[in-house]
């Protein structure tokens, strides 16, 4: 819809309009500046009218036929639904990984026969090294407690009669630079008191590396999607023009510009865009309301202050705003292929 | 008004529709465009409206050179021609009233200024009282006056129509060049595209005749 088209059309009205049938051939070319200025308020006037009227008759339109716009409408909502579907669950994973990030730690399991006040006297010989940065002991107790306490698996424990849990000391390295932890963790396997040294980073990397995957996934999946709505858009504007191809040429033949021609079908695919992402908003809130208790009861299980994200306020505006868009600019691509095509014979 | 020099089209098959044609139809003038068909009188009227464009020579309207103008200001230019077609052209998706406003929609007046000029328009044809009715219920007769309505409601400066009174039976024939006199006592440029040589004969008014795309008489 270029800019120009108000000043132009403003151009033409005088022309027409100022000077009818009794042709008064240059009369135009006289007329002030001044008649020229409100012709153009006029003009505006008419063009904000029009496109008033345009975007009504096009949502009325999708009225007319309401199953092939339901059909449409779904496929858009669903090709628009996966892709935030997705989004958030990013976003989910995004918020776990986010806690397990942090500083890499090294665990020491310690001998299962080393008793605890040597464990103590170890635990107080890593606080004095320099290259730490944190020292925590876990006891035998305490870290059978918390296994109690996490895995649920209480009652089994009470069979045994003995703790089979080793004391393990948690070290939090200075520097964590990857060469440095691999250099450290060997150097402590080494100490007589330690049996085990895992390195924690590992864990995190990979989970790192698999979100760094999903992202690149999520990305790929609604670009791909985002192409399915651009064309099932552009396909359905494709038919529309098809079917009102009499009303384009007669339109064309009495004088209509390319922009007023194209003007309904941008709406049309303005509104495609707007209630096909609408629905879709809907089915993303449904679904999360339907794994929001199995994911509730997973969260209890692994007692963290893990919290299901859902779509927010700025989310849901991204989802529509993205849906609008697409289909404007589908739209847009059919209009412009087809309707230079169609012209009155 | 309406002025060829030397005119000359060719379609990219080959064919040539119109071949060296000069001619000049003044303002307010009204005349008549003849010839078998295949002659050259859809191509002719093509190249005013700029549905074509001519291969070689110089076509204008109002002193304007059409090869002058772009893509751009066509749908300008065919604001100020009302054309009338043999096959009336008529969209049966809406009513009578909505047929002839569309003009007046696409060159941006507003409704109350839209409803008044549509029912004068369709005063002239004396067709004001069907203007609610889809045109699909109207005869054929009445159809071309809703046509001739559509054509004239934005008050043209010329007024072309081809074949205007095809299908039309003598009686309904005469009715209908009447309106298109009147017109042009008004102020209108009329031309006329016909094959109906028995209509011509009784009118007083100037014929340009076509033969194998050769003007033969001016």
């Amino acid at each position: 819809m270029s800019n120009r088209e108000p000043v132009k059309r403003g151009a033409e009205r005088q022309r027409s309009v100022e000077k009818p049938a009794v042709d008064g051939a240059a009369a135009s070319a006289h007329k002030g500046a001044a008649k020229h200025k409100v012709d153009f308020v006029a003009e505006f006037k008419s063009w904000v009218r029009h496109n008033k009227s345009t975007a009504k008759q096009s949502l009325q339109r999708l009225w007319l036929t309401p199953l092939p716009s339901f059909m449409t409408l779904a496929v858009l909502a669903i090709a628009l639904a996966l892709p935030g579907l997705m989004f958030v669950g990013l976003k989910n994973i995004n918020q776990l990984s986010g806690e397990w990030k942090g500083d890499p730690r090294i665990s020491l399991y310690l001998q299962k026969t080393l008793p605890a006040e040597e464990a103590e006297r170890f635990s107080q010989k890593m606080l004095l090294r320099t290259d730490l940065a944190a020292v925590e002991l876990v006891t035998k107790e305490q870290g059978l407690h918390e296994f109690q306490r996490i895995s649920g698996f209480s009652d089994v424990l009470e069979f045994l009669d003995k703790n089979p849990l080793p004391a393990v000391v948690v070290v939090q390295p200075l520097d964590n630079k990857k060469s440095v932890l691999t250099a450290l963790q060997q150097e402590l396997i080494e100490l007589p008191e330690v049996e085990d040294a895992v390195l924690d980073m590992v864990w995190v990397e990979r989970l790192a590396s698999f979100v760094r995957l999903a992202n690149r996934l999520v990305l790929v999946l609604g670009a791909l999607l985002a192409l399915s709505v651009l064309l099932v858009v552009g396909n359905t504007i494709r038919l529309s023009i098809e079917s009102r191809k009499d009303e384009i040429q007669v339109a064309k033949l009495v004088g209509a510009t390319d922009a007023w021609v194209k003007r309904p079908f941008i709406y049309t695919g303005f509104w495609f865009g707007l209630i096909g992402s609408f629905i879709a908003w809907i089915f993303v809130e449904i679904s999360f309301l339907l794994i929001s208790a199995p994911v509730g009861q997973l969260i209890e299980l692994y007692q963290t202050d893990f919290e299901l994200q859902r779509l927010g306020f700025m989310d849901s505006l991204s989802l529509i705003g993205v849906g609008v868009l697409l289909g404007l600019f589908g739209a847009r691509l059919a209009v412009g292929r087809h309707l230079r095509e169609i012209e009155p014979q | 008004m309406i002025k060829f020099e030397n005119v000359s089209k060719r379609y990219p098959e080959g064919h040539d529709a119109l071949r060296d044609v000069s001619f000049r139809l003044n303002r307010g003038e009204m005349a008549f465009l003849t010839g078998h068909s295949g002659a050259g009188k859809s191509t002719l009227l093509k190249l005013i409206m700029l549905m074509e464009r001519a291969s070689r020579g110089q076509v204008s309207i109002a002193g304007q050179d059409l090869a002058q103008f772009s893509r751009d200001d066509i749908p300008y230019h065919r604001r100020r021609i009302g054309v009338v077609f043999q096959n009336h052209q008529l969209l049966f998706d809406r009513s009578v009233f909505e047929n002839v406003a569309l003009p007046l929609h696409i060159s941006g007046y507003d409704e109350e200024d839209i409803g008044k000029r549509v029912r004068a328009a369709l005063d002239k044809v004396g067709l004001l009282h069907k203007e609610k009715l889809n045109p699909i219920t109207l005869s054929t007769g009445e159809q071309q006056r809703i046509g001739i309505a559509r054509a004239i409601v934005h008050k043209p400066q010329v007024l072309l129509a081809d074949e205007p009174t095809g299908n039309l039976d003598p009686a309904l024939s005469e009715e209908i060049m009447r309106l298109f006199m009147e017109f042009n006592l008004h102020g209108t440029t009329v031309l006329i595209a016909t094959h109906d040589l028995a209509l011509v004969s009784r009118m007083p008014y100037r014929t340009l005749t076509l033969d194998q795309g050769r003007l033969i008489n001016v």
